[in-house]
């Protein structure tokens, strides 16, 4: 009920946010419902303008655009919440142990981690996936990968302030290991700052996914995904056509909104600060 | 004076090896990803023949080391070895793409910067008022969009609908400076409208920091001209964090560049190397890669020996 109370005293622009986001989630748990075509069916001609068959026209191959969107919501939402989770797990996982450890673990770490990070990420990535190769799998493990190391930064540095506590001094002095310090003392005292910055995270993997694919790197066709629709359909826009607009569109609607609502958290945890 | 040359000193040698690191990475990291390069690019029906051939080309059969160094030693000399998609030396492929890389980046640099600092600057002056909040709900969407989005948006505006710029921007050496601006206009405007969103609200950020201290506080009190309390008192203290984002969101652009190039089919080193990534063609790639890391860690470096500059008191961390 604490969050329904939460809600009511809610700004206007993170309500909004929470619709925006709304509207994609349903978009992709209810994808087959919604979705008046398959994914893949060829239902007419290329790029034929909206009509009450096609609420909004065809793509380059002829497939129904709406249909495309909404699995397109669905494949590139997953992807990058997978990815996202997976980040979020090797990153807070080492950086609670540096946190915890302290010493030699978290200064040869934290050097590690440095370098990663004076890397820029798509170039790293790139080079990653000209050599594994471009398959869903690899392209969630390189992303984690890369993510976590911004993980890693925060989680070391709120887990650092919270190893210092007493209760966590109480814990290793009853003998406490390090497993049961990490999920029982650090992580709960952890979550509110990690959670704003899981919307954050979303939000760059999200735009870096779709990005990867817009290069024709990321997830492959004939899988829908907003990024690669925007690469296929490039084509149409000099005939003045402005197919690609809708699935970048989506991909800046998903974006907006989870911002929006990370704003209004960034907010309440800093307590209005500007 | 000792203290910032030794700390400028120390500086320079942690990036210079941090690009060693980044070099070795992009190097060894080929070898220690699964999968074996020689089988990647050949596809799985290559015979044993064409494999070993094709391994003693890219010299897979010599020990690593030895290679890294050969390769390095190579890099510094500008030899960057041959691609394998089309047998042309790297160098020639690279040179005029980096050059227009650069022009891209500065040109867009040039427009943006002030832009942004000025709009920063106004923002944080007149923080609440509807032109702030204009500005920051303008700066969250900026930056929530997708490169390829403003990209396609300024398309279909100003080159299809309006026929004002190309919407290819092809650019040769035969070309006059002007031209290759106009071909070069709707690019930089694209990542005009990114980089720009990231400074301003960085700035704004700073400067509101900065307006936020005791002792601005105090030459207010003291019944100082607001005027004179932003330029004597406020902007001294401020260009040390505005330098700072600047030098920083240059960084961003050098590698933002990449998609930019892609959506506008632009001859530079970005699309060489999204190119080379889908042909696998893993010389160019790694030549590429490291010169785009470079050059971001350079400018990364950059930032941070302004900003010491500019701020003496960094040079004396109070932790210590």
């Amino acid at each position: 009920m604490a969050f329904f109370k939460l809600l009511r005293q809610s700004p206007l622009s993170a309500r909004i946010g929470i619709a925006m986001v709304l509207i994609n989630v349903i978009a992709a748990v209810f994808t087959p419902l919604i979705a008046p075509y398959g994914e893949t069916e060829i239902v007419g001609d290329v790029w034929m303008p909206s009509s009450s068959e096609n609420y909004l026209g065809t793509d380059h191959l002829g497939r129904d655009l709406f249909t495309r969107l909404v699995y397109g919501a669905r494949n590139t939402i997953v992807i990058a919440f997978v990815t996202t989770m997976l980040s979020f797990f090797i990153g807070s996982l080492l950086g609670f142990f540096a946190a915890t450890l302290g010493g030699w673990t978290e200064l040869s770490l934290s050097r590690v981690i440095d370098i990663l990070m004076a890397f820029p990420t798509l170039i790293f990535a790139l080079i990653a996936l000209s050599v594994v190769g471009t398959s869903v799998t690899a392209l969630i493990v390189v992303i984690a990968v890369l993510d976590s190391t911004r993980v890693y930064r925060l989680s070391r540095a709120v887990a650092m302030d919270i190893a210092v506590m007493e209760f966590v001094e109480a814990a290793r002095l009853r003998g406490e290991r390090i497993w049961w310090i990490m999920r029982k003392e650090i992580l709960p005292n952890a979550m509110p700052p990690l959670v704003a910055e899981f919307g954050l995270r979303f939000c760059f993997v999200f735009l870096f996914i779709a990005a990867l694919s817009f290069l024709g790197l990321g997830i492959q066709p004939p899988t829908a995904d907003w990024g690669g629709m925007v690469r296929e359909n490039a084509g149409a826009i000099t005939f003045g056509i402005l197919t690609p607009l809708w699935p970048a569109g989506a991909i800046a609607f998903l974006t907006v909104g989870v911002n929006l609502i990370v704003d209004w958290f960034l907010q309440l945890a800093s307590g209005l600060k500007d | 004076m000792k203290d910032i040359i030794t700390m400028v000193a120390k500086r320079l040698g942690l990036g210079f090896l941090t690009i060693i690191v980044i070099s070795v990475l992009i190097f060894l990291g080929v070898e220690a990803l699964p999968g074996d390069v020689a089988t990647a690019i050949l596809g799985q029906e290559a015979t044993p023949e064409t494999l070993a051939a094709f391994r003693k080309e890219l010299k897979l059969d010599l020990a690593p080391h030895v290679r890294y160094f050969a390769w390095l030693g190579d890099f510094m000399k500008g030899e960057l070895g041959k691609s394998l998609a089309n047998k042309r030396p790297i160098a020639d492929l690279i040179g005029w793409r980096f050059a227009n890389t650069i022009f891209l980046a500065s040109t867009a640099a040039v427009i943006s910067v002030p832009i942004a600092i000025l709009l920063g600057l106004l923002a944080a002056l007149y923080r609440g008022s509807w032109f702030d909040n204009a500005i920051s709900t303008s700066t969250l969407s900026a930056i929530s969009f997708p490169e390829f989005f403003i990209a396609y948006i300024l398309i279909a505006l100003l080159s299809v609908k309006l026929i004002i710029f190309p919407s290819i921007s092809n650019i040769n050496d035969q070309m006059s400076f002007w031209q290759k601006i106009h071909a070069i206009i709707l690019p930089s405007l694209t990542l005009t409208f990114i980089v720009t969103a990231h400074m301003m609200r960085q700035t704004r950020a700073a400067i509101i920091n900065v307006l936020a201290s005791s002792y601005i506080e105090m030459a207010h009190l003291k019944g100082l001209k607001r005027m004179r309390v932003i330029v004597v008192h406020a902007f001294p203290n401020a260009l040390s964090p505005v330098i700072n984002v600047v030098a920083l969101n240059l960084a961003y652009l050098v590698v933002g560049v990449v998609i930019v190039e892609v959506v506008f089919v632009y001859p530079g080193l970005g699309q060489l190397l999204v190119d080379s990534v889908s042909k696998r063609d893993i010389p160019v790639v790694q030549a590429s890669g490291l010169i785009f890391a470079a050059v971001y860690v350079s400018l990364n470096l950059l930032a941070d020996i302004l900003s010491i500059l500019s701020n003496p008191r960094l040079l004396h961390p109070r932790s210590k």
